[in-house]
């Protein structure tokens, strides 16, 4: 039982209901495994008593012939997902040692549906950045080379899930934040239709774009998370869709209309937009990305060129929309209630300004003198209704694109992960690596990241999908079925491998 | 704006004064209005503030569908177009109470728009346009220097009220005079309480105005306009404006500008003083929040919420017009609150009196009930009573004063006490019998030459000196009505 670690959700919850294994039995392992890579930078915190308590408690559900599909598997939250019982600092100083009395509906419901938490994973500052090195907490090595970044913001989900030190993690994606790690890391990740997950219990960065989402090895993996994660929370979140809970697992298995053995996608409209596929995109991206639609071909699908026409918008679009609302958003932390407070102050005013100048980093600081500015009276017009208008004109170009085609692919990011530092000094160079993901995320559709090859270092590469909206079986499906044909998501980083 | 010029009378000293209102009321849900807590007055502190209120991490507003169902019944009460769509925005400011770092309310496009209320001034009749209506959450409270806390400077927070829906009610500037700011601020008040959306108790906050107050010679433009904030008693907000009015127009007599200011106003010594001036303006940095979608209200709920609601006070008075031949300014009196009307109507009803009951009710009844602080809600006379000692006026029974006495006995006595029984009690019956009556009056006449001779020589005077002898010779129980007629039958 030397390779549990690598067995992945559903193969542990098959080990694990066939008796094979206990659940503390993997708990312990894994949770071995964590402290042994500490210098991997991805947890926060581990649980190791909290964990073991709830396998011991799986183990006994599990003798008693309790079904839950989750039941005994363990994973990790991301840090901005709030929990009881173990800090939340969403990677900041401002909530250093922060308890919530709550769990986020996503957390409580993974709970609920049997799954163990492990402890909380590193990220970028309150989910904002692009390489995981925002955290106040430290960076997250990406277990592919060391030296490099994770991807931002679920870093710290991302390498957990690809150095198998957990099945699955949660993750939340605002402007790509599942979608870019997970493929900088070579592990399969699911950003859901906005809305379809409860965004309460998360730590807010842009009301209206951040989702939370599932992070794992394979598709069908994300499926049986996402299963438990997501469906209607009116009654805590307004803007949760109120569409009932369904079982993706089961949705990915029920064959395409017309689909043969060989021919599992026949009939798949795959949208190419000539906008992803451009110079900007570094020749091994490209590469990698191109045979692995190749392989949907062969699998049945037909590949259409589409056009996006406003993805170079999409940058300015979200870098006035998402700091705009963060700025409000990360009004809270004011050193009143809760989190840090400046140790000695004069009045009022000169509590905010040190409480919130030592508490915040500096990419938060700059988002939200960025969204303070483009919400300014004289301003709000030019920067803010401006940018939601393109909003609505980027959604309206995805509905013109579907009208040709089912599924839309392309790369995620334009390179495989850059170096630690590389990018560090560079706000602008960061913001720019997001530009394939943000247009979807802005529209509020469901995308993925499937690992698709490897590129420049030896470095993952990861093929984008994205759906129309609440089309996440459909998703969902065309990956798992692009993953029975390629193995690229079974690769495991040297270093870790044993 | 097209106001007809003002009437020479109601100038300050050559001014004319413009008010404009803003009254945020609060609205009588059990739970707070993106919360479940509870919305409670006078609780330990923070005793009703679960994580939405604190605003910890991860805490997400949904909104209280009564709060919607009152600003819809507020709608509906001033004639305002019920918005389809309605958008919630963030107010942006750093406050210690305020715990998001922002208030959720309603700027660009609020709720309730448009809309008026309408009201007597002594006898004639005042609109007063309004703006909008807007549904917001208030505001925690900051406690500082409490002893409890040790005092040394510090201030507490106590957030029981962080969330509480209001409802801010905006006026146009339509009012000319400080009379005319309060008969509106006690006319919503009255539509407010009336409807069941708040329960109007000004000292603890529940209803509380902002007056804009400007002033400006007949003609000109408007004036720089002063808010005063905060008035929560009807008296003060008399005097605040008063008070802003002779100083603002002192200033401008003196040479000096008005500033754009907000102001409070200190009851002790009677003034207003200046808060801020515009320079300290904030930009509040409002966009849409992106946590509420829109509010939408579809006509099918505005029709349901109207089928629930009781018959409002204009509609009422109209009624009382039509059904019982009040005079307008009556019916509008009477519909001051629901106990009052039910009280008219149920008097009328069982006199069959409509007018003499409106009369009694607005006379003698609200006139104790004002020296007594009393509620037309705990009436120590029934309306059955009052009915029937309208009855045995209209019947001849007792006079006007012989039911006063009776009223005052009501007043005084049990909740059961019999009309009839008083007035057999202190004998204060009528004289029914003309036989006896006209003895009296032969009496009286065979006694008074003098005023007999004064009456045929033309002096009305005279006459009723007779009449007089008539009353008192019966001991006051004689009609002076069958007494007058008799009188002028004999002397021919």
């Amino acid at each position: 039982m030397s390779d549990m670690h690598d067995w992945g959700v559903s193969e542990t919850a098959r080990q694990l209901r066939s008796k094979a294994v206990s659940s503390v039995e993997v708990t312990t392992a894994l949770l071995a495994r964590a402290q042994a890579n500490e210098a991997l930078g991805s947890f926060l915190h581990l649980d190791v008593e909290g964990a073991l308590a709830q396998a011991k408690q799986a183990d006994a559900q599990l003798s008693a012939g309790a079904q839950g599909r989750l039941l005994g598997v363990a994973l990790a939250h991301k840090d901005v997902f709030v929990t009881t019982g173990m800090p939340t600092t969403a990677g900041s100083q401002m909530l250093a040692g922060y308890q919530s009395p709550f769990n986020a509906t996503v957390v409580q419901r993974l709970a609920d549906a049997g799954a163990i938490s492990l402890g909380k994973l590193n990220c970028d500052e309150f989910a904002m950045g692009s390489g995981n090195e925002n955290s106040a907490y430290g960076p997250v090595r990406n277990p592919w080379d060391t030296t490099r970044v994770p991807g931002g913001s679920s870093g710290g989900s991302a390498a957990a899930v690809a150095a198998r030190l957990i099945p699955a993690a949660t993750g939340t994606d605002t402007g790509g934040s599942i979608r870019q790690p997970a493929s900088f890391c070579g592990i399969t990740g699911i950003k859901p239709t906005y809305g379809l997950c409860s965004r309460y219990g998360m730590v807010a960065f842009a009301s209206s774009l951040d989702q939370a989402g599932a992070m794992a090895r394979t598709a069908e993996d994300c499926a049986w998370l996402l299963s438990a994660m997501a469906g209607p929370d009116i009654d805590r979140d307004a803007t949760s869709l109120d569409v009932p809970a369904r079982d993706y697992a089961a949705a990915i298995a029920v064959p395409r209309a017309g689909a043969t053995a060989d021919k599992p996608l026949h009939g798949l409209r795959v949208g190419l937009p000539k906008e992803f596929f451009g110079e900007g995109v570094s020749p091994d991206v490209q590469t990698a990305v191109q045979s692995a639609l190749q392989q949907l071909t062969a699998l049945g699908a037909v590949l259409v060129d589409i056009t996006l026409p406003r993805t170079e918008l999409s940058i300015p679009v979200y870098y006035i929309i998402a700091p705009a609302e963060a700025s409000s958003n990360l009004s809270r932390f004011d050193g009143v209630r809760y989190g840090h407070r400046a140790a000695e102050y004069g009045d009022l005013i000169d509590m905010y300004q040190k409480t919130r100048s030592e508490g915040f980093g500096d990419e938060v600081k700059r988002r939200i003198l960025m969204g303070a500015y483009v919400l300014s009276h004289g301003y709000y017009d030019a920067y803010y209704l401006k940018a939601q208008k393109i909003r609505r004109l980027i959604a309206n170009d995805f509905q013109s694109a579907f009208q040709s085609c089912d599924v839309i692919a392309g790369p995620v990011a334009p390179t495989v992960a850059w170096r630690l530092g590389e990018k560090a000094n560079d706000p602008v160079a960061n913001y720019l690596a997001d530009i394939f993901t943000l247009s979807s995320s802005l529209a509020g559709l469901p995308g993925m990241s499937v690992p698709a090859g490897f590129g420049e270092g030896g470095m993952p590469v990861g093929l984008q999908l994205v759906g129309n909206y609440l089309k996440e079986d459909e998703l969902l499906q065309t990956a798992h079925q692009f993953q029975q044909m390629t193995s690229w998501h079974d690769a495991m980083p040297k270093e870790f491998s044993v | 704006m097209n106001t007809p010029a003002p009437s020479a009378s109601l100038l300050v000293h050559g001014y004319e004064v413009v008010i404009g209102f803003e009254t945020h009321a609060q609205l009588s849900t059990a739970s707070k209005i993106f919360s479940r807590s509870a919305v409670a007055f006078g609780a330990q502190p923070n005793l009703h503030a679960s994580p939405v209120d604190l605003a910890l991490p991860g805490a997400l507003p949904v909104m209280n569908v009564g709060a919607v169902e009152r600003a819809i019944q507020l709608g509906l009460a001033v004639n305002a177009h019920i918005a389809e769509k309605s958008v919630f925005a963030r107010k942006n400011y750093f406050y210690p109470d305020l715990p998001k770092g922002y208030q959720i309310s309603q700027f660009e496009i609020p709720v309730v728009q448009g809309g008026e209320v309408t009201f007597f001034l002594g006898e004639e009749k005042k609109t007063v346009r309004l703006v909008r209506a807007h549904l917001e959450e208030d505001a925690g409270k900051s406690l500082h220097e409490d002893a409890a806390l040790g005092g040394g400077g510090q201030s507490g927070i106590d957030l029981n009220r962080a969330g509480t829906p209001l409802l801010e009610i905006v006026t146009e500037p339509d009012m000319r005079s400080t009379a005319e700011a309060v008969a509106y601020a006690k006319e919503l008040h009255k539509i407010v309480t009336w409807i069941g959306i708040c329960d109007g108790n000004m000292q603890e906050g529940s209803f509380r105005c902002d007056a804009n107050v400007s002033v400006r010679k007949p003609g000109a433009p408007l004036g720089t306009r002063r808010e005063i904030k905060n008035l929560n008693s009807f008296k003060f907000m008399q005097q605040a404006i008063d008070f802003e009015i002779r100083w603002q127009i002192e200033q401008i007599e003196d040479g000096h500008d008005i500033q754009q200011a907000t102001v409070l106003f200190d009851p002790d010594t009677g003034e207003t003083r200046s808060m801020r001036t515009k320079e300290d303006a904030a930009d509040y940095r409002y966009f849409p929040d992106p946590d509420l979608p829109p509010l939408a209200i579809d006509r099918a709920w505005v029709e349901r919420v109207r089928a629930d609601m009781a018959e409002l006070p204009r509609v009422m008075a109209q009624r009382f017009v039509q059904d019982y031949g009040l005079p307008e300014y009556d019916a509008t009196t009477l519909t001051q609150s629901q106990a009052m009307a039910a009280y008219f109507e149920a008097t009328a009803k069982a006199s069959g009196q409509a007018k003499l009951a409106s009369n009694w009710i607005m006379g003698e009844v609200a006139r104790r009930l004002n020296t007594s602080d009393g509620h037309f809600a705990d009436l120590p006379v029934t309306s059955e009573q009052l009915a029937m000692l309208i009855t045995r006026i209209v019947d001849n029974t007792i006079s006007n004063n012989a039911a006063k006495q009776v009223f005052d006995a009501l007043w005084q006595g049990d909740v059961d006490a019999d009309v009839d029984a008083i007035i057999e009690a202190k004998g204060l019956k009528q004289m029914s019998d003309s036989g006896a009556l006209e003895a009296i009056v032969d009496e009286v006449l065979a006694a008074n030459a003098d005023n007999i001779a004064q009456y045929r020589a033309g002096k009305d005077k005279a006459f009723n000196a007779l009449v007089g002898q008539v009353m008192k010779a019966s001991k006051g129980k004689a009609n002076p009505a069958q007494a007058n007629a008799l009188l002028k039958a004999k002397l021919g």
